[in-house]
């Protein structure tokens, strides 16, 4: 087998065995799973299963064992922003936009080579980041300043997956519905690991699921099999019967 | 009204020298969370750095002392360079080791100038320019005072230029805001906290030369007892906010100075302290918040 066709073999993300702990808790327990090249993979499970601790633990932000590898490359004893730069982007539960910053600021900042960014896209996705690029960010509202964190990791072309954690978590029904229109356009341009707590945009913008529970992977397959089968449902995301 | 000019005029010399000292510490304290306890030692080693460097660079005084300031402004820099690759950098995840290790610095730098340089203090040649006054409002004002205020001023103006027109500058107020979240974005914090460390280490030297000329001598205390108004002018000032830190070290040195001309001697002293004390006891999280 050639080496190109190994490296197209390969997944695009692969934890064997990822054990993370924040401070002095352990909180995931040998997790192995993969993450496919192209598209969404939702990334589900209770409160405190360990969505965003797994994200973290991707980009080396936590204390962690374990081997991650990104096309093959080992990337666990690597430093945050190398891991960012070889293109696995962030972004943040709650935006952790720079509110003291403007928008032009904020996304500046995240520039990581002149050949790379794609204002362009950014700007036809987001208009508003245009028209407020003055605008301190932290006077946005919140489904702006979301739209800012996505708009500054999608700034740069050579990103290879975005990690996105709750993005729809606490926005009015006007603005989720514009954050995932987002999103949806965002997926068609990058692979995406999305931590989703809402599951009909998880299953609206995902094809397989990978849901964990109590730190462990509890569940692996396709987001529509999650959904339609209401025990599996009940039994990993603790919804009643009818819920999803 | 001369009196008052003289005050006010003295009081933003020697504020210009609080601004110095904390500026540095104040991106320092705001980016990295790094109480340097060294940075008055930092002053007081590049201040001797200086005299040895015009007391040998010639008999023109004037070349002399320019040299001298270089020597300082090099010194501080390079020095804090050195702290901050050698002795901070490994201890990025132990606050309280950077603690000590900055409070050990401190202490063996400040025995060593005095036992290189002795315990009394040295004197500072200077222009004659430096040694004039000039009379302002019918006050006669020393030269050192208006020099001294002159550098803090352009020093605040490249430190704001480098903060809103530059690359390094705009990572410096976003790590103050969420330091993990710049690394988050790929950005090497590392590299910016050297940066900001040797910026901190180049203003102390200023400062340390400076007040050798604005005191007429260099003394091995010194740098301790700036720091501890520094320290004063960080926590009323903004953290990591440039025009913060100069209006309060401006606010803290008149306060000072009036005071201390107006009451006992050492009232004007007491009085910052107890500025420090109300403003830990009113607004606390100044002294922690980003």
């Amino acid at each position: 087998m050639s080496a190109l066709r190994q490296a197209q073999d390969r997944p695009l993300l692969e934890l064997r065995d990822l054990n993370v702990w924040i401070g002095e808790s352990h909180v995931l327990h040998g997790v192995s799973c993969e993450i496919e090249e192209g598209g969404v993979t939702a990334l589900l499970g209770r409160n405190g299963a360990g969505k965003t601790t797994t994200l973290k633990g991707i980009l080396g932000m936590l204390r962690r064992t374990g081997r991650v590898s990104l096309a093959g490359t080992p990337i666990e004893r690597m430093r945050t922003d190398r891991i960012v730069n070889l293109g696995v982007a962030y972004v943040p539960e709650d935006r952790e936009v720079f509110s003291e910053l403007t928008v032009e600021e904020n996304l500046r900042l995240a520039e990581r080579g002149a050949r790379q960014l794609q204002y362009d896209v950014v700007y036809e996705l987001f208009p508003e980041m245009k028209t407020r690029a003055r605008q301190r960010a932290g006077t946005l509202s919140g489904g702006q300043q979301q739209m800012l964190a996505i708009a500054r990791v999608l700034l740069n072309r050579d990103n290879r997956i975005l990690l996105v954690d709750e993005p729809t978590k606490g926005l009015s029904p006007l603005m989720l519905r514009n954050v995932v229109d987002s999103l949806e356009r965002a997926a068609s341009l990058v692979t995406m690991l999305l931590v989703e707590q809402n599951l009909p945009v998880a299953n609206r913008l995902a094809k397989r699921a990978i849901v964990l529970d109590q730190g462990r992977v509890g569940y692996r397959g396709s987001v529509a099999e999650l959904i339609e089968n209401p025990d599996l449902a009940r039994t990993h995301l603790g919804l009643a019967k009818g819920r999803a | 009204m001369s009196t008052i000019a003289l005050l006010v005029i003295t009081g933003l010399g020697l504020g210009s020298l609080y601004f110095l000292v904390a500026s540095g510490l104040s991106l320092i304290w705001g980016l990295m969370r790094v109480l340097n306890f060294a940075h008055g030692a930092i002053f007081t080693v590049a201040a001797y750095a200086g005299w040895v460097v015009a007391s040998n660079a010639g008999s023109d005084a004037g070349v002399a002392w320019a040299a001298g300031l270089i020597a300082a402004t090099l010194c501080g820099g390079a020095l804090a360079f050195l702290l901050e690759v050698l002795l901070i950098r490994p201890l990025y995840a132990r606050p309280i080791g950077q603690v000590l290790v900055t409070v050990g610095a401190a202490l063996a730098l400040v025995a060593l100038m005095i036992g290189i340089f002795g315990g009394t203090a040295v004197q500072l040649n200077m222009p004659t320019w430096m040694s004039n006054t000039t009379t302002i409002l019918g006050a006669s004002i020393p030269n050192t005072n208006l020099f001294s205020t002159a550098v803090a001023l352009v020093v605040l103006a490249l430190l704001l230029v480098f903060l809103r027109r530059t690359r390094y500058g705009l990572i410096v107020r976003a790590g103050v805001e969420n330091r993990s979240m710049v690394q988050a974005l790929g950005i090497d914090v590392g590299r910016a906290f050297t940066i900001v460390f040797t910026i901190g280490g180049i203003a102390a030297g200023l400062a340390g030369y400076l007040a050798a000329t604005y005191f007429g001598f260099i003394d091995p205390e010194r740098g301790t007892s700036m720091l501890i108004f520094a320290f004063i002018v960080v926590v009323v000032g903004r953290l990591g906010s440039m025009s913060g830190t100069a209006i309060a070290a401006a606010g803290v040195a008149l306060l000072q100075q009036f005071l201390n001309f107006y009451s006992a001697p050492g009232v004007g002293d007491f009085s910052v302290v107890l500025l420090l004390a109300l403003a830990l006891l009113l607004r606390p999280q100044r002294a922690y918040e980003s």
